[in-house]
């Protein structure tokens, strides 16, 4: 399983933003869009994440942060992933370096972005379902030697 | 008045189109819920039902099949109703369904296969794995497909299970298929089969190969094929190396194990030789003058990691050329669009949001039409995985139901939705017909001793039920 996997099941793209764009802005986008970060890109390629931490932490020092830009609060270094990672490896690398949210690029776009909520939830439906599986192989097993 | 939908006066009616493992498992969670009323109806468009549990699961592995028994169990609750036979698309349109039932639920799998995606692939005698597959499991629509077993020489491209499954049953002895339910027109071809060699190609290394560490031992343990791979290519490399031992992922480790065990295990004179080799990737396969395939060029690979630390392959500027007259390409299978359904390109699923089906302009969920299975997030999982993603599908529906966004059918009964199935498709099947011929097939097969002979085309199968 990899990340095109789990990609396939949230539909919409990942939420965005342009870094010029006003902290007022990208609070509206995470509230209407009821999410925990946004992808700053230009054009199509992302140069920063901005997480609702971000803001939070800001805002919790700086009265005025409403004057500041998502360029002034975003997180720059931003780790990308790519679809055909594999999701055992990501979810390692997630948690090891603490990344929520991953964006997702194929050939420099934007095509998405996973979080490890999602990751997560992935793996856990995975082991559940291969346990099912023998589950029901091994019960269905017993009561078809039985006749 | 849609307010009322889901209690006994009035049940929610749901169409599922697809009567594979993921459609049953809708319908279990369906039907299950004591809260809400619910009638379901599903349809297939071929007359058996279990989608790729009897046409996928190779037939050397019955003990997998049980699960039909569970599924069987879902299909005797009062509510569910089976149509097989009854296509989407072309007995039944959208439009239709929206007159009928207040949700739909689209669990049609992968019906097709990746490309490799190289010149040469569509020579004669190079086909996807995926035919093959529903070839020798006896599915109606490829019992036709011709395969030259009368070359020596093999290569299966992948080494997923799939391609674990397509080498296994080209390594088996005719004896050992005879006791299986494998298609009867297979089990002659394979009977005649002259393949001496099989090739089974990773692109990337050992620790990254997709098979599961039961199939790959299986492969060991054949009786009249041995089994062999290159010392060098199952050493793993330091980013693979480092990889497994800080991920601490058990199973990969004893993955390399075993496939190092059978790069030092000498040949015994076994009539057949399974090859396993890593890091390379065709790049052409070759062909006669007759346009036939006659060898493949391949690539060696490097490993390199991405930025979450994924080892994805490179090409290095080393090729070889191995002889070979039939290719499989086992890279995976692919879903395609249903009529008037949304559907997403990038990934090959019907576009949704947790089985949601989405508008393609506004992103925004479309009242009453859902997906699960391979439709909904891609062609991986083995039958089980199946299973949450149904509940995670189910669970939307009845949020949705509990919103009132559900259709508003001009015709929400049972009885209506029957009588446009008989004029679409008078000859379909019903559960009760399929429990019949299950029996036929069973009992059949006991008088061979095999689990059953399959009925592999809709006309046996209806003449088999006297119409
Ligand atoms: C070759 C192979 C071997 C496998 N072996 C194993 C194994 O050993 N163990 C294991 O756990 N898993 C195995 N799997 C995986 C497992 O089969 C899948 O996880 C599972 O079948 C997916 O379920 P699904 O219901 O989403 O799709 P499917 O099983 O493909 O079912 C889809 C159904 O929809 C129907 N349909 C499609 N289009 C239409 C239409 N237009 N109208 C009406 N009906 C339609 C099809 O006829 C089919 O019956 C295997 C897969 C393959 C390909
Ligand atoms: N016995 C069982 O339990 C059983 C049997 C059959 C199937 N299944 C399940 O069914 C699902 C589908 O199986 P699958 O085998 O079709 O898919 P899969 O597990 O995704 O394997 C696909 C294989 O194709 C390779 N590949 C993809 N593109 C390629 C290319 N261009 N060139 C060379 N190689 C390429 C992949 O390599 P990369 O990894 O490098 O991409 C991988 O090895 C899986 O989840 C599987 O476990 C289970």
């Amino acid at each position: 399983m990899n990340i095109a996997n789990i990609l396939a099941r949230k539909g919409s793209m990942a939420v965005t933003v342009r870094p010029e764009q006003s902290i007022r802005e990208a609070l509206a986008l995470l509230e209407r869009h009821n999410i925990g970060a946004l992808v700053a890109v230009q054009g199509e390629s992302p140069v920063g994440i901005l997480s609702e931490r971000d803001i939070v932490r800001e805002a919790a020092r700086n009265e005025r942060f409403f004057a500041l830009t998502v360029a002034d609060l975003m997180t720059r270094d931003v780790i990308t992933g790519q679809p055909h990672d594999d999701l055992l490896t990501v979810a390692h690398t997630m948690t090891e370096r603490r990344i929520r949210h991953l964006p997702v690029v194929d050939k420099e776009r934007l095509v998405g972005m996973v979080s490890i909520g999602d990751v997560v939830k992935a793996q856990r439906d995975h082991y559940q379902g291969e346990v099912d599986t023998l589950q029901t192989q091994l019960l269905a097993g017993e009561s078809g030697l039985a006749h | 008045m849609t307010t009322t939908t889901g209690t006994p006066a009035r049940p929610l009616r749901v169409a599922i189109i697809g009567a594979g493992p993921t459609g049953f498992y809708v319908a279990d969670h369906l039907l299950r819920n004591p809260g809400v009323a619910v009638e379901v109806d599903m349809l297939d468009r071929l007359p058996t039902p279990y989608g790729l549990v009897r046409l996928g699961v190779a037939p050397d592995h019955q003990k997998i099949k049980f699960v039909t028994n569970a599924f069987d169990k879902v299909a005797a609750s009062p509510g569910f109703r089976f149509f097989g036979g009854v296509d989407f698309g072309k007995h039944v349109t959208l439009a239709d369904l929206r007159a009928h039932y207040h949700q739909i639920v689209y669990c049609t799998g992968a019906q097709t296969d990746r490309r490799m995606g190289i010149p040469g692939e569509d020579l004669a005698g190079s086909h996807p794995a995926t035919e093959f597959v529903a070839w020798y499991n006896g599915h109606p629509d490829y019992r036709d497909c011709m395969f030259d077993l009368s070359q020596e020489s093999v290569a299966v491209v992948g080494v997923g299970n799939v391609a674990v499954d397509v080498v296994r049953i080209l390594c088996r002895t005719p004896e050992e298929l005879a006791t299986t339910d494998i298609a009867d027109y297979a089990l002659d071809a394979l009977r005649k089969s002259r393949v001496k060699e099989v090739y089974l190609l990773g692109r990337r290394g050992p620790a990254q190969a997709a098979f599961t560490n039961p199939e790959i031992r299986e492969l060991g343990e054949l009786p009249d094929a041995d089994i062999a791979a290159d010392p060098a290519e199952v050493e793993l490399d330091p980013l693979s190396r480092a990889a497994v031992e800080r991920s601490q992922d058990r199973a990969t480790a004893k993955k390399v194990e075993i496939l190092r065990a059978y790069a030092r295990r000498p040949a015994s004179g076994k009539s057949k030789r399974l090859v396993l080799r890593f890091l390379v990737s065709p790049v052409e396969l070759i062909g006669d003058d007759a346009g036939r395939v006659a060898a493949m060029r391949l690539v060696r690979n490097e490993l390199y990691a991405t930025s979450t630390g994924a080892l994805q392959p490179r090409a290095t500027g080393r090729f070889e050329e191995i002889p070979v007259g039939l290719v499989f390409r086992s890279v995976g299978y692919r879903g395609v669009p249903l009529s008037g359904v949304p559907f997403n390109e990038s990934w090959g699923v019907i576009l949704n949001d947790k089985g949601r089906v989405l508008d393609p302009g506004t992103k925004e969920p479309l009242v009453g039409e859902y997906t699960a299975g391979w439709i909904k997030r891609g062609p991986t999982g083995v039958i089980g995985t199946n299973k949450p993603d149904a509940a995670e599908t189910v669970e939307c529906m009845f949020e949705d139901l509990a919103r009132g966004a559900v259709l508003e059918p001009a015709h929400p009964e049972a009885a209506a939705a029957e009588t446009l199935v008989r004029q679409r498709q008078p000859s379909f099947v019903s559960y009760n017909d399929w429990l019949k011929l299950d029996a036929l097939e069973v009992a059949h097969g006991r008088a061979e001793g095999r689990p059953r002979v399959k009925l592999t085309s809709v006309e046996e199968i209806l003449a088999a039920l006297g119409r």
